[in-house]
C-alpha cells in the first residue's frame, strides 16, 4: 500500500493504494467514476481513456503509483461547469447533435481523446482528427460521424 | 412512391420549437439533427452518468467465473476440487446443481448449461462448472484449483466432412441442367468466409439478483429479454413471474447479445441461488472472444449460365456452412443465408442447396445479415467474374439482371411492390461517378503494365507504389423475420395513456445504440400529434413490457414500430371518441384525469397477402425487401498489398427513415463492419481453438482504417407495414465486403474469393500461376 494523492476532475483524492492497482479500478471501484469504461483491459480499446495531465491515457494501463501529484481528467469531469446549469459542454453537445455516440460504451473514451486533441490546438481536418482517436475503438459508428462532430467544435461551428 | 433523401449540409436551419429534449439549446440550434430529437438516452451516455451492466452496484454481490473445456472434444469424466484448498467461503456449481433441464432454451435445443459428468464436451472454452465468491482475487485463485478429468475424443472441425447436419434445404427448380444447355457462357466459381466476431465494445455481462419467493431477476447486456427469460423458466424451474430480466444499457450487440446471454444469465443466476445473493458475472475480453458466438464460416459454390449479353439463364448455388458445435440459430441463418444466395437477380432457373453441419468449434450464431453477408459476398463476386468475363461494366450486367416490379424469387415470391434494387444501383454508380473512375483506374493500369523495370515482377512497374481500384456491389435484405416467423412469435406491443397523463411505450425491443429508444416516440407521437418528448419508454423489463419478440433481423422499426403505430392509432380514437371528436392533443390530460390509464396492446396480425410454406419453401420468404448498392475506392499498396479503403458510396432503401442522422448512422456502422469482414477480421483456430482470442490480435477498423462515407437513404414503403418501414440494421452489412473485393480486382487485376483479403492472400493470387497481372 501507498499514499497517493492526486486530483480527479478539479477535486482533491487522496488513497492507500497498492502501487499497481490500475487507475480504471481506482476510478471505477473507489471513486465510483463508473463513466470510464473497461472493454479490453490491455490498452487496444481506448474506452478507459482519460486525461492525465491533459495527455490521454489508457487507464487500465496505468498504476496508480504513476498517479502521484498529476491531475486526473475523466468524462464526468468533461462537463463540470456546463452540468451545474444543466447542460453539456461543446464537445458532448455536438456528439449529440451529430449522432457521434450509438450505443455509447466507446464515448467517454472518445470524448476525451477528442478532448486531448482539441486542447492542444487539433483543427478540423479529417485526416488530423483520425488521427488522434486512433487509438479509440467504436463499432457502432463506422467513425464517420464522430469525425465530423469533432470537425464542427474544431471550426468553432458549436461554440 | 419512391423517394430519397440527400445527406444534409453540415448547418442546418433553426430546430423546431418542438423538441425539448435539447441540453444545450444555445449550440443545438445550428445542429445537423434539426427538426428530429436527438438520441433520447444521448445525454446519460454522454455525461458517462449512463449504467451498463458492470456499472450497477449491488451491496454483497459475489463474483462469478466460468470453467471451461481445453479440448474441442473430449469426454468429461469427473470435476475435481483441489482437495489442499479450503472451498468453503466460496460456491462451486456443476450441472448436477441444475434445477430444471440442463439445456439453453433455443431451436433443437441440444446445448447443455454445463456439460454434465460423463457427458461429452463439444468444443474448446465450453462450460464445465461455476465458482463465485466474495472478491475477484479469490475467484482467480481458486478456479485454477478446479480440474477438469476427460478423455479425449476425436474431434471434427471440417464443415464438408461432418455428417452431422443441423439443417438443410433446397430451393427453387429441382433440374437446372436444361438451362445449361447452349449457354453462352457458363461460369464456376468458390467462394470462403470465416468467422467473424461481432466484437460490440462492452462485454457480455449479466448480474442475478435473488429475491423473495423464489424469484430470480437478471440484469444484463441483452438484445432479447423474453428469450433470456425463456430460457430461465425451462432450465431454472422458474414461473413466468419468478423469472425477471432487465436490461441494462447494452454496449453494442450486433446478434452477438441474440443468443448467448442466455447462457449467462443461467450461469450467473446458479450461482446466486446457491450462495443466496447477487452474482455478478462479467465476461473480460478474452472470455469474450474465446467463448461466444461468431458469424458463420460458409463455403459458397456457384454455376451459371448466362447470354453474352449477361442475361442471367441458370444459378446453381450450394452452400454450406460450419455451426460450431451446438444448433444455436444455426438453421435460421442458413435459412437466410439460402434465401439471399441468388441475389437481387432475375433468373428463369434457380437451384440453391444449402446445409449446416456440427463442427468441434465454439458455436456459431447471430451476426448482423444473420447469413445473408456470406451468400452474398459468393453471388456478388461472382456476377462482378461474370461481368469480367463477357466484357461488361458491373453496372450494366446488374442492369440487366436486377429484379423489379413483378419479378418472381427462386420461391416462387412475386415481388408486387417496394422494389428498388435498380434505383438503388443508379443512385450508387451516378453519385461515386462509378463509371468514370473505373475507367480512370483502367488506364492507371495500362500505364503501370506498361512501365515495369522487371517484366515478370507483379509489382515493380514503374513509379507507382499504390494502385486505385473502385467496385460495386448490390444487394437485397429481406424484411423481418424469415416465412411465418413472425406469425409464430404473435408479438405483442402497448401504448398507453396513463392516469398521470403520459403517453407510455411498452415493447421488449431493446436499445442498444441504433435508436430504438429515439424512434419509438417519434412514431408514436405523430400518429398522437403531440410532441415526441410527451411520449415515455417503458424500462425493458420483463415484469413491465410485453413480449413484443426478440430485437433483431432488422424488425424493430418495422414490425414493432408498426405495432406501435397501430396501438397509437387505436389509442387516440378511443380518446377522441370519448372526448366528443376533440384532437388527442387536446384532451388526452383531461382524459386521464377524468378516466384513468388507457392501455392498448396490439398484437402481430400476418400481413395481408403473405404467405410462405416451410415445409416446401414456395411463397413469400419475406414481406418485402431492403436494397442497397455500395461503391469502394480502395488503395492497394504495390510493395505489401495493405488494402486502405479510401471512400464508400452507401445507398441504402429502407422503406421509411424514422430518423435521418440515425439511420444514416446505421449505414454507416454496418458498412464499416462489412469493410473490416472484408479486409481485415478472420479467426485463425487450432485444434479448435481461436487463437486471436484477444483485442490486441482480433483486430476491427480503427478511425484510420475507416473510408470516407456518403449515405443516401432512399424510401420505398412497403405498404403493409403503417409507415412503410422495412428496417436498416443489416442491409449495408450484405453489400460492402462484395464492393471492397471488386475494388481490389479493379486495382491489381486479382479476384480473391476468400475473406479477408489480406495481404498474404493479395500477394499470393498475383503470384499465383495463371493470374492475370494490372
Amino acid at each position: 500500500m501507498s499514499r497517493v494523492r492526486f486530483l480527479v476532475n478539479g477535486a482533491p483524492a487522496e488513497l492507500d493504494v497498492p502501487g499497481m492497482r490500475r487507475l480504471l479500478d481506482v476510478l471505477r471501484e473507489d471513486l465510483g467514476l463508473t463513466g470510464t469504461k473497461e472493454g479490453c483491459g490491455e490498452g487496444e480499446c481506448g474506452a478507459c481513456s482519460v486525461l492525465l495531465d491533459g495527455q490521454v491515457v489508457d487507464s487500465c494501463l496505468v498504476p496508480m503509483s504513476q498517479v502521484d501529484g498529476r491531475i486526473v481528467r475523466t468524462v464526468e469531469g468533461l462537463a463540470l461547469a456546463a452540468r451545474e446549469r444543466g447542460m453539456l459542454d461543446t464537445l458532448q453537445d455536438a456528439f449529440l447533435t451529430f449522432g457521434a455516440a450509438q450505443c455509447g460504451i466507446c464515448t467517454p473514451g472518445m470524448l476525451m481523446a477528442a478532448r486531448a486533441y482539441l486542447d492542444a490546438g487539433g483543427g478540423p481536418g479529417s485526416d488530423t482528427i483520425r488521427e488522434a482517436i486512433a487509438g479509440n475503438l467504436c463499432r457502432c459508428t463506422g467513425y464517420q460521424k464522430i469525425v465530423e462532430a469533432i470537425a464542427a467544435v474544431a471550426a468553432g461551428d458549436l461554440a | 412512391m419512391t423517394t430519397r433523401t440527400m445527406p444534409r449540409p453540415a448547418v442546418a436551419p433553426e430546430r423546431s420549437a418542438a423538441d425539448a429534449l435539447v441540453l444545450n439549446p444555445g449550440a443545438a440550434t445550428r445542429g445537423r439533427a434539426a427538426g428530429f430529437p436527438r438520441r433520447r438516452e444521448g445525454p446519460a451516455k454522454l455525461t458517462g452518468a449512463a449504467k451498463y451492466t458492470d456499472d450497477l452496484v449491488f451491496p454483497g454481490a459475489w463474483y462469478g467465473a466460468t470453467i471451461r473445456s481445453t479440448e474441442a472434444r473430449a469426454r468429461l469424466l469427473a470435476v475435481e476440487l483441489d482437495p489442499d484448498v479450503d472451498w468453503s467461503g466460496v460456491v462451486v456449481v456443476t450441472a448436477a446443481d441444475i434445477p430444471g433441464e440442463n439445456l439453453v432454451a433455443s431451436i433443437k435445443e441440444d446445448q447443455p448449461v454445463l456439460v454434465p459428468i460423463g457427458g461429452e464436451i463439444r468444443h474448446h472454452s465450453e462450460p464445465v462448472a461455476l465458482l463465485a465468491g466474495p472478491n475477484q482475487a479469490t475467484v482467480r485463485r481458486l478456479k485454477s484449483r478446479i480440474k477438469l478429468v476427460t478423455e479425449a475424443l476425436p474431434p471434427v472441425f471440417d464443415p464438408e466432412a461432418s455428417d452431422h447436419v443441423f439443417a438443410a434445404y433446397e430451393i427453387g427448380s429441382t433440374d437446372v441442367e436444361a438451362a445449361f444447355d447452349g449457354a453462352d457462357v457458363v461460369l464456376e466459381g468458390e467462394y470462403r468466409v470465416g468467422h467473424q466476431e461481432q466484437l460490440y465494445i462492452e462485454n457480455n455481462a449479466m448480474i442475478a439478483v435473488p429475491g423473495e419467493d423464489g424469484e430470480m431477476a437478471v440484469h444484463g447486456s441483452l438484445q432479447c429479454p423474453y428469450y433470456v427469460h425463456r430460457a430461465m423458466k425451462k432450465t431454472l424451474g422458474l414461473t413466468a413471474t419468478q423469472a425477471r430480466v432487465v436490461q441494462a444499457e447494452t454496449g453494442g450487440g450486433f446478434g452477438g447479445k441474440e443468443e448467448y446471454p442466455s447462457i449467462i444469465a443461467l450461469h450467473a443466476a446458479l450461482l446466486a441461488g446457491k450462495c443466496g445473493r447477487p452474482v455478478r458475472m462479467i465476461y473480460d475480453r478474452h472470455e469474450d472472444i474465446a467463448a461466444t458466438t461468431k458469424r458463420h464460416p460458409a463455403i459458397v459454390r456457384h454455376r451459371t449460365a448466362a447470354r453474352a449479353d449477361g442475361t442471367l439463364l441458370a444459378m446453381d448455388i450450394d452452400v454450406v456452412m460450419d455451426g460450431g458445435a451446438y444448433c444455436t440459430l444455426t438453421p435460421v441463418v442458413l435459412s437466410r443465408g439460402a434465401l439471399h444466395a441468388g441475389g437481387p437477380y432475375r433468373c428463369p432457373s434457380v437451384r440453391i442447396r444449402a446445409r449446416a453441419t456440427r463442427t468441434n468449434t465454439p458455436p456459431n450464431g447471430a451476426f448482423r445479415g444473420f447469413g445473408a453477408p456470406q451468400t452474398e459476398f459468393a453471388m456478388e463476386t461472382h456476377l462482378n467474374r461474370l461481368a469480367e468475363r463477357l466484357g461488361l461494366s458491373p453496372a450494366e450486367i446488374r442492369r440487366r439482371n436486377a429484379y423489379v416490379l413483378g419479378d418472381v424469387t427462386p420461391t416462387g415470391q412475386v415481388l408486387r411492390e417496394s422494389v428498388a434494387a435498380t434505383e438503388v444501383l443508379e443512385l450508387a454508380v451516378e453519385a461515386s461517378e462509378f463509371e468514370r473512375l473505373r475507367a480512370a483506374t483502367a488506364r492507371a493500369a495500362a500505364e503501370r503494365s506498361g512501365s515495369g523495370t522487371v517484366p515478370t515482377s507483379a509489382f515493380r512497374s514503374g513509379a507507382a507504389r499504390t494502385a486505385t481500384g473502385v467496385g460495386l456491389a448490390l444487394a437485397w435484405h429481406g424484411a423481418g423475420f424469415t416465412g411465418s416467423g413472425e406469425v409464430h412469435i404473435g408479438s405483442v406491443a402497448a401504448v398507453e395513456l396513463t392516469a398521470e397523463g403520459l403517453v407510455r411505450v411498452l415493447v421488449a425491443a431493446t436499445e442498444m445504440g441504433q435508436g430504438t429508444s429515439t424512434i419509438f416516440p417519434i412514431m408514436v407521437s405523430g400518429e398522437l400529434g403531440i410532441p415526441a418528448d410527451a411520449v415515455e419508454m417503458a424500462a425493458v423489463d420483463t415484469a413491465i413490457v410485453p413480449d413484443s419478440g426478440p430485437t433483431v433481423a432488422s424488425r424493430t422499426a418495422m414490425v414493432v414500430g408498426g405495432l406501435c403505430i397501430e396501438a397509437a392509432r387505436r389509442l387516440r380514437a378511443e380518446v377522441e371518441i370519448r372526448n366528443a371528436g376533440r384532437p388527442f392533443r387536446e384532451v388526452y390530460l383531461a382524459d386521464a384525469a377524468a378516466h384513468g390509464a388507457t392501455r392498448i396492446e396490439q398484437q402481430f396480425e400476418p400481413y395481408p397477402g403473405i404467405s410462405f410454406d416451410d415445409a416446401t419453401y414456395r411463397g413469400d420468404a419475406y414481406p418485402a425487401f431492403g436494397w442497397a448498392a455500395c461503391v469502394a475506392r480502395v488503395e492497394v499498396d504495390l510493395d505489401t498489398a495493405e488494402v486502405a479503403v479510401r471512400d464508400v458510396v452507401a445507398v441504402d432503401d429502407v422503406g421509411k427513415v424514422i430518423h435521418p442522422i440515425l439511420c444514416e448512422g446505421q449505414v454507416e456502422g454496418g458498412t464499416l463492419q462489412a469493410v473490416g469482414y472484408a479486409t481485415i477480421e478472420e479467426i485463425k483456430l487450432e485444434d479448435g481453438r481461436y487463437l486471436n482470442d484477444r483485442l490486441a490480435t482480433y483486430l476491427i477498423p480503427t478511425a484510420l482504417d475507416a473510408p470516407a462515407m456518403t449515405t443516401i437513404l432512399v424510401e420505398s414503403p412497403f405498404s403493409g407495414a403503417p409507415h412503410g418501414a422495412k428496417g436498416v440494421g443489416e442491409l449495408p452489412m450484405d453489400v460492402g465486403a462484395p464492393a471492397v473485393i471488386a475494388a481490389i480486382h479493379d486495382a491489381v487485376g486479382v479476384w480473391i474469393t476468400e475473406l479477408p483479403a489480406t495481404p498474404e492472400r493479395i500477394l499470393a493470387a498475383l503470384h499465383g500461376p495463371g493470374k492475370a497481372v494490372a
